[in-house]
């Protein structure tokens, strides 16, 4: 077989790469989410977080030549939205998911005002770790280009899914989540741990944003994130609400993805739009063949306002 | 106390509402327009207008316009084809006192621009790409394009030389008839080089989709094509995708070199300046604009990127040709005997279509030698 020539093979190549490489702000941005809803509160901006920390990744990696100083940067302007969101959620009766509307569309506004001039200049990309260098075909090494964040969202969410069984600090963010009443008679602050675990979901987030204008697909765009952070807060309930559930379905969506150019780009063209709509299907599969007419959402935290 | 407070607030919204109505109507007056400038101009973007792209095409087309004396330029990017971009119109009309726009996206035309047309019969409309037909369209509308087919031509020369592997990729947005023309000339282009040289092609389905974009010119890649060109709103990330992957790039729209200096081959530009500039000079000199304004590489309406240094003598050779035959108008791309890729004659022996040729603006099909379906 020619090096070059792996005809159909580029299908099941192209959505384990696909999966690789489009998933991984999908794995931030829902992870930050898991954290929030666990403690009880929905912040549907992190689309808004998502494309300002794009934005600020770009500008702070084009202005210091470093990456990773733009990816600090681009989390800790995530810390400060979600911080927002969480301060100004602590009032009465303030409805957290209109918040995350105005907080998505400030967002992204104000990464638009402030992203003008940073459209043109190109920035340093982050790292890859060539895991394919022991195949000698271009297309698997290309597909086994890992970015160090898809390791370290991996990581995360392993880490995640033990820390809110195991340790003290993901007892408190469970229980703040399910019953406030019970959080304040054990003496915790509801408020605090909520502005935590907002401004922890935000920091993600824009760590999410990091990886999409510094490495795949790579640059600063005004249309970079198409509503890549909405899909993410939306995997969280569909992952039930465990992280090791949001790295799968980040991953199944990447991979679902990817499948439509795959498919094209082996000769079958018919019907490209209902291709592009595999993750949707598939998520509606999903949802349907693991809903259940005799109980409510498993998993879900109880103080969230979509379930109350 | 708060009696008081909303007494206050009513009469407060009051008064600013008379006020408002009062400056509406005042800037409805024509008297207060013609103290204003001379005219006003005004365009609108799809997108943001420095996007390496169509809307930064546009834009240095409407920047050109900013020197000229008496002519005053108004812009708004980031505009939907819905009907925000009527409330833009209008509100370039009524507020900003334009008598002449361009609406520069696709989607734009049809309804929107048309009933703004009807609504504002003194202002004149100018759209890019649409079909303006006399028959069903108003006279203060009309529409202009460029034969930028012959430009992907031009970049399919090129890529069929520089080709090793005999496969040409294009990532495309939608099936519609200014980009099906643009992959079959890039074709026919390459096989004016080599006969056996295919182009597989991948629709994303939007303008402007920076993953999926992404996506296809791996794909491609992957698929062992290495001349990737596109046909997209923004091509940075096409380029700079297929660049970081090894394989060369013609652009599109504007000049992307300095995305990818290396890789770059050559690229298809549009050069609005030009057209604006003209439109303009009949405003300022009150005759009539034209209706229906097509132009190609010999008027001037579409350029060529400098051939970047990976491109071959004999490559040189062939470019340079193409474009002096071109220059002396009437060229055709699409010519005879030929077939679509789904075995339907398209063009018989001896029959050929020129840039000008209306038909080839309702082009519905890919030619022989492209991998890829309309639908």
């Amino acid at each position: 077989m020619d090096a070059t020539e792996i005809g159909l093979w580029g299908v099941p190549l192209a959505i384990l790469g696909g999966a690789i490489r489009v998933s991984t702000p999908f794995i931030f941005v829902s992870l930050g989410e898991a954290i929030t809803e666990r403690s009880g509160r929905i912040n549907l901006g992190l689309e808004g977080t998502l494309v300002f920390g794009a934005m600020t990744a770009y500008a702070v990696a084009v202005m210091t030549d470093s990456p990773w100083l733009g990816l600090l940067a681009a989390a800790v302007a995530g810390l400060c939205f979600g911080l927002f969101h969480g301060w100004i959620c602590k009032f009465p009766k303030v409805n957290d998911i209109a918040i995350g509307i105005a907080l998505m569309l400030f967002g992204s506004g104000l990464a638009f005002f402030f992203g003008k001039p940073f459209i043109k200049p190109k920035a340093p990309n982050l790292p890859a770790i060539p895991f394919g260098a022991w195949s000698d075909v271009p297309q698997v090494q290309a597909a086994l280009d890992v970015n160090v964040l898809f390791l370290i969202g991996a990581a995360l969410s392993l880490v995640l899914w033990w820390a809110f069984r195991n340790t003290r600090a993901g007892l408190i963010v469970r229980v703040v989540g399910d019953s406030s009443d019970a959080a304040r008679a054990m003496g915790l602050n509801p408020n605090t741990v909520r502005l935590v675990a907002t401004g922890v979901g935000g920091a993600l987030a824009g760590i999410g944003g990091a990886y999409l204008s510094l490495y795949y697909p790579g640059s600063w765009t005004e249309r970079i994130s198409s509503g890549q952070g909405l899909m993410a807060v939306a995997l969280v309930i569909f992952a039930r609400w465990n992280p090791l559930g949001c790295f799968a379905a980040a991953l199944l969506f990447g991979g679902a993805g990817a499948l439509g150019p795959a498919l094209q780009s082996v000769g079958v063209t018919q019907g490209y739009y209902l291709f592009y709509a595999a993750p949707y299907i598939l998520t509606l599969i999903i949802m349907i063949a693991t809903s259940s007419p005799t109980r409510s959402l498993a998993g879900a935290p109880g103080e969230l306002s979509i379930t109350k | 106390m708060t009696d008081r407070f909303i007494l206050n607030r009513r009469q407060l919204l009051k008064t600013s509402a008379a006020g408002a109505a009062l400056g509406l109507a005042s800037a409805s007056f024509p008297i207060s327009r013609a103290f204003a400038a001379a005219a006003t101009v005004g365009f609108i973007y799809v997108g943001p207008k420095d996007d390496y792209g169509y809307n930064q095409a546009h834009a240095e087309g409407a920047a050109s316009l900013k020197g000229i004396e008496g002519i005053s330029v108004v812009e708004e990017e980031n505009v939907p084809e819905t009907v925000d971009v009527q409330k833009t119109m209008e509100s370039m009309i009524n507020l900003d006192g334009a008598s002449l726009i361009f609406p520069t996206s696709f989607g734009y035309f049809d309804p929107h621009m048309l009933a703004m047309c009807a609504k504002f019969p003194d202002v004149q409309f100018r759209h890019c790409g649409g079909m303006w037909d006399k028959a069903k369209h108003p006279m203060n509308a009309g529409s202009y394009f460029g034969y930028i087919g012959m430009g992907q031509y031009l970049n399919g020369v090129v890529a069929g030389h520089t080709s090793k592997s005999k496969k040409l990729g294009f990532v495309a947005a939608k099936p519609i008839p200014q980009v099906l023309l643009n992959i079959n000339s890039f074709l026919l282009g390459a096989r004016s080089v080599d006969p056996t040289i295919t182009c597989q092609v991948i629709f994303t389905g939007e303008w402007s989709l920076a993953v999926k974009e992404a996506e296809a010119t791996n794909a491609l890649v992957d698929q062992g094509a290495d001349v990737i060109t596109c046909h997209v709103d923004s091509p940075k990330v096409v380029v700079e995708t297929a660049a970081g992957r090894g394989a060369f790039v013609c652009g599109y729209h504007a000049n992307q070199s300095p995305l990818a200096p290396e890789k770059y081959l050559t690229g298809a530009e549009w050069n609005w300046a030009k057209v604006y500039k003209m439109f303009v000079d009949d405003l300022v000199a009150g005759t009539p604009l034209p209706n229906f304004t097509r132009g190609g590489l010999a008027d001037g309406f579409v350029k060529m990127s400098p051939l970047g240094p990976a491109v071959s003598e004999p490559a040189r050779k062939q470019f340079d040709a193409t474009l002096a035959e071109m220059m002396k108008g009437g060229f055709a791309v699409i010519k005879g005997p030929l077939k679509s890729n789904k075995g339907a004659v398209v063009a018989t022996e001896g029959q050929a279509f020129a840039e000008t040729a209306i038909e080839l603006e309702s082009m519905d099909y890919l030619v022989e030698g492209v991998v890829g379906s309309t639908a």
